[in-house]
């Protein structure tokens, strides 16, 4: 039996996506509305104000992804996808009960979504031939995690952070040096004048385990800028961004070579930033592992990733109840699903 | 009598601001309300995760600031249960407190430690425990000044117990505000 062509919507935190996916993974349409300008402003998410964009924006992101997958059948669609969590409360009812409202209205399968295997499905669409098991080193703005990948379905979380998101500290760091939002790309611009090594911050844990720790860091950053006010914001900012990225990839590479992987693989809206891209792929040159880059559309949140992930939960256990409730702290089911592809 | 209160202490690193939390953890009761307030490096983190580890939550504390409120189950050997650890950074609205329904989760009996609370204090409720972190000063970087502050009909009266709760980061510098 062929996999259906699955609507995946996603609108965890401040994308409103959606995509079609058909049989062999093949992504029919993938249509992202951004907030990014809503929330520029206020210098990060503002959850009330991404619900009620969410609102306005999902039912034309729907449509548009519809049409563009030319899905103009009665129903258009074999199953729905979204995401129920983690992520924002108010922005995740949004996606999911429009998910189960066309899953009524069409009468066909529904079915949630974690948005942390969303990602990991994300490299999977850009990587058809992916070997396991690997690691996925999965950044964003709310999450920091290593992923021992050892079978679609089949994870082991290997650390996490303790504290704040590499993705958290990105934002913070860069609304504090007065960058704008979002502060990952902001760093990443200002970091390419800057010297990297001009301040010696701290690489919490970096000989230790695979959690990560990045609260610390951002109080260094703090204050030496306190101490040294006249010092070069672009020296800061490569510095701040060379100590994340340092213990990102010194942290990953002990985990591909202590799990005997065959790859690393980037994933989440940080996997966007230049260094971190960059010292990944030399990285696994040198330890002759693949580097599983992700696209810059597959970095960011997108619905391709969560129709993907959802097409593989049907086939491997079948539809959710549309009793399913969104889940602002929902963990990746580690150890869970079929072995094997 | 209903008249607020503070007390200051030192810290001298990360490790006694942390011990300094968990000190002061035993003192809440189901349904308070802790403001954490501090720059941004103040500390916030550190307190957050020995309160948290104090009132017998497992696991690391984690950030709030992307999902805005976490809740953690607390061990069974203290009387609180539920420990709601929140962040009112990336919220620029009063009224979108409010959505994060914490006087409903203190209602149930939770404790809630709110960072950036100041800023949502007014929808917050009158009583609460006002922790201001401050850090830097003539003995170091690491150095922080923490105050605490009781004020609402729930903290009058339990100078004392925070006192004593305390006595190991004294003596203090008595301040009686208003």
């Amino acid at each position: 039996m062929s996999d259906p062509l699955v609507l995946g919507i996603e609108t965890s935190c401040d994308e409103t996506a959606a995509a079609v996916v058909g049989p062999g993974r093949e992504v029919r349409s993938s249509v992202v509305a951004s907030q990014v300008d809503v929330h520029a402003r206020f210098g990060g998410v503002v959850p009330e104000l991404a619900g009620r964009a969410h609102l306005e924006l999902l039912v034309p992101v729907i449509a548009e992804a519809l049409e563009r997958a030319g899905a103009d059948g009665h129903p258009p669609v074999g199953a729905v996808a979204a995401t129920s969590g983690p992520g924002l409360m108010g922005s995740l009812l949004v996606g999911l009960s429009h998910a189960k409202a066309l899953s009524m209205a069409w009468a066909v399968p529904f079915v949630g979504v974690n948005h942390l295997e969303g990602h990991l499905f994300a490299s999977l669409l850009d990587h058809p031939d992916l070997e396991w098991p690997l690691v996925v080193l999965l950044v964003s703005g709310g999450h920091t995690m290593l992923v021992l990948v050892e079978g679609l379905g089949r994870y082991r979380l290997l650390g996490q952070t303790l504290d704040d998101a590499a993705g958290e500290a990105f934002d913070k760091v860069a609304r504090f040096l007065g960058l704008g939002y979002p502060g990952g790309p902001a760093v990443d611009r200002v970091a390419a004048g800057g010297d990297s090594g001009a301040f010696a911050f701290p690489r919490a844990m970096a000989e230790k385990g695979y959690d990560f720790s990045f609260s610390g860091l951002k109080t260094a950053v703090v204050r030496a800028v306190e101490r040294e006010p006249s010092a070069s914001t672009p020296d800061v900012a490569a510095s701040f961004q060379e100590a994340v990225v340092d213990v990102l990839v010194t942290k990953a590479r002990r985990a591909v070579a202590a799990t005997g992987s065959k790859g690393l693989c980037l994933a989440g809206g940080v996997a966007a930033n230049s260094l971190l891209r960059a010292r990944v792929e030399a990285a696994c040159v040198e330890d002759e592992v693949a580097a599983l880059v992700p696209s810059q559309a597959m970095c960011t949140d997108n619905a391709a990733m969560i129709a993907a992930a959802g097409q593989w939960r049907l086939a491997h256990g079948g539809p959710s109840s549309l009793d399913l409730g969104a889940d602002p702290n929902l963990a990746l089911a580690l150890g869970a699903g079929t072995p094997g592809q | 009598m209903n008249r607020p209160w503070a007390l200051s202490a030192r810290t001298v690193d990360a490790t006694t601001t942390r011990a300094f939390a968990a000190a002061l953890a035993p003192v809440v009761r189901p349904g308070d309300l802790v403001l954490l307030v501090g720059a941004l490096g103040a500390g916030k983190t550190v307190f957050a995760q020995g309160f948290g580890a104090a009132l017998g939550v497992e696991g690391p504390v984690t950030s709030p600031t992307f999902t805005l409120v976490r809740q953690y189950r607390c061990s069974a050997a203290g009387e609180v249960e539920l420990f709601v650890h929140a962040d009112l950074y990336r919220l620029d609205h009063l009224r979108e407190v409010g959505d994060l329904a914490l006087p409903e989760l203190l209602a149930e009996g939770a404790v809630a430690l709110v960072e950036w609370g100041d800023a949502g204090a007014p929808v917050l409720g009158e009583s609460a425990l006002e922790v201001v972190i401050v850090p830097g000063g003539s003995e170091g970087p690491d150095t922080r000044t923490i105050t605490v502050s009781g004020r609402g009909p729930r903290w009058a009266g339990r100078l004392g117990q925070v006192a004593a709760a305390l006595q190991g980061f004294g003596p203090f510098e008595p301040e009686c505000a208003t």
